[in-house]
């Protein structure tokens, strides 16, 4: 059985020079809900983007059991469903039809498919019917449910997330913390709402300076004031 | 004025009308018909102007979109006729009037001004035929009939693109005013003596905010080409397939181009 995940020494640093990320190694079983938290500037959005090679950095990335290579790629970006922080990036489409269209499309699905995969993604975000609407008229928690759904089209196994409930109203972070609980996919979820994190994921990554801190149970990190003090979080 | 998002941008009103039910398709290629029969008929062949007006008013109506709304929009092309207004002194023929500036005169011509007046009134109804497709057509319906007609994929999807996000830089772009409005405050009672900021020191603040837009809009092309890619994009544009056109479709694009074709003909005949 291979791992959904597997970071072993992962490097990368910023054209000017500027590191990001120093020797990260991470494994995550398939189905496992893990955190990515730290401060502002911790590297999380860099370590994301390297999921499934929208960066690349000196190191061994083993994602869905495909050694990332340029060759590799292909298969890599369907196994993976990034969700990225601004749906506004992710849902470059006129409608909501073609942006969840997007990813089954360039994977070479046949046109029943395609539409049996959109169906499908939109009912399980629960916005079914809404194919015609237009991206920019649609509140930000619809926003963020169809830019899921967008890459839940592509059936991925594992689920990648940048900040999901920011910007999100409490009732519409509710609504998407339960949709996430749903979710049977492998969850990697880069967050600051550590009451999310506490409430939906039990294992924790805490990343500053672009090493990993500490990873274990999201418990045992939250009973430690002084360790997420010490990295810019705050104690529940 | 400063609403909190940009939607009056979006000129399409959804409304139940013949014209808005017809096929994207349909529309886009009897609009590009009608420009350019209006293009190709003779100067000051009036009557068949007459005749594309009456065709363009008559849609105008079936729309529900109202005279007043299309006229109102239509206005908005006016100071473009002008560039046409050398015709009516640059070409020879029947003097009419002569004016002078100065040391230089310029004499009007009975058949210049019939060019003016003919390139004005073209221009009028293209620019009606045009506002009238956007009005009834959403964007996305004009996207997929520019798609129908074969013109280059990747033209359409920049169109897509900029469609999308001239809203979303239109907002930031409303955000940045507000925040620059918000900090423009004039302290104390006695404040409104002050004398207005410069207009130095305006243009100084708005090249900032330009740039400023053109860097957010930058690193946003960045992340969007990110989440491009992380759905599998690889350079070639694709899209599902479009569904094939009805016979009343077909119908109304024979129709319309025998119409049109009739009206230049005429034209031709006549006045060419």
């Amino acid at each position: 059985m291979h791992h959904s995940i597997d970071v072993r020494h992962l490097f990368f640093s910023y054209p000017d020079g500027h590191p990001a990320l120093e020797d990260v190694t991470f494994r995550v079983a398939p189905g496992e809900k893990v955190a990515l938290v730290g401060p502002n500037g911790a590297g999380k959005s860099t370590l994301l983007l390297h999921l499934n090679g929208i960066l690349t950095g000196p190191g061994e990335l083993i994602i869905c059991g495909h050694t990332l290579s340029p060759a590799t790629l292909g298969p890599i970006r369907a196994a993976v469903g990034m969700v990225f922080q601004d749906p506004d990036d992710q849902l470059f489409s006129p409608t909501v039809l073609e942006d969840v269209a997007f990813g089954p499309i360039y994977m070479g699905l046949s046109e029943s498919q395609v539409r049996e995969r959109v169906r499908t993604a939109l009912a399980s975000v629960g916005m079914s019917g809404q194919e015609s609407r237009v991206s920019h008229h649609l509140s930000n928690g619809e926003k963020k449910r169809v830019a899921i759904a967008s890459v839940l089209a592509m059936e991925p196994e594992v689920l990648v997330l940048d900040e999901p409930t920011a910007g999100l109203d409490p009732r519409g972070r509710r609504n998407l913390i339960n949709l996430l609980r749903a979710l049977p996919q492998t969850m990697l979820v880069s967050s600051h709402d550590l009451q999310m994190v506490a409430e939906l994921l039990p294992r924790t990554i805490l990343l500053d300076r672009g090493r990993v801190i500490s990873d274990g149970s999201t418990a045992a990190l939250l009973a430690d004031p002084h360790l997420l003090e010490a990295h810019g979080l705050e104690a529940l | 004025m400063i609403s909190v998002h940009v939607h009056y941008l979006d000129p399409h009103r959804s409304l139940d009308s013949p014209v808005h039910a017809l096929d994207a398709r349909v529309k886009f290629i009897l609009t590009v018909a009608f420009i350019l029969t209006v293009s190709l008929t003779p100067y000051a062949a009036w009557p068949v102007f007459i005749l594309l007006l009456a065709a363009v008013l008559s849609v105008e109506i079936l729309s529900r979109l109202g005279l007043g709304y299309v006229q109102r929009r239509a206005s908005l092309a006016l100071p473009f006729v002008l560039a046409a207004l050398p015709l009516a002194f640059s070409v020879e023929g029947t003097n009419l009037f002569t004016m002078r500036l100065g040391a230089w005169t310029q004499t009007a011509s009975l058949e210049g001004l019939e060019r003016f007046l003919s390139v004005g009134f073209k221009s009028w109804l293209s620019i009606q035929a045009a506002i009238v497709l956007t009005s009834s057509t959403s964007f996305p319906d004009l996207l997929r009939a520019m798609r129908a007609v074969r013109l280059p994929r990747l033209l359409v999807a920049m169109f897509g693109l900029m469609w999308r996000y001239l809203f979303v830089l239109a907002d930031e772009a409303l955000r940045l005013m507000r925040a620059r409005a918000a900090r423009s405050g004039r302290p104390g009672p006695r404040a409104d003596s002050r004398p207005m900021p410069s207009f130095a020191w305006r243009a100084r603040v708005a090249g900032g905010m330009a740039g400023s837009l053109f860097l957010r809009a930058f690193n946003r092309s960045d992340r969007i080409y990110g989440a491009m890619l992380s759905r599998c994009y690889d350079g070639e544009v694709r899209s599902l397939p479009l569904s094939s056109l009805s016979p009343s479709g077909w119908l109304t694009l024979a129709g319309g181009f025998s119409l049109l074709i009739l009206l230049l003909s005429l034209g031709v005949l006549f006045w060419g």
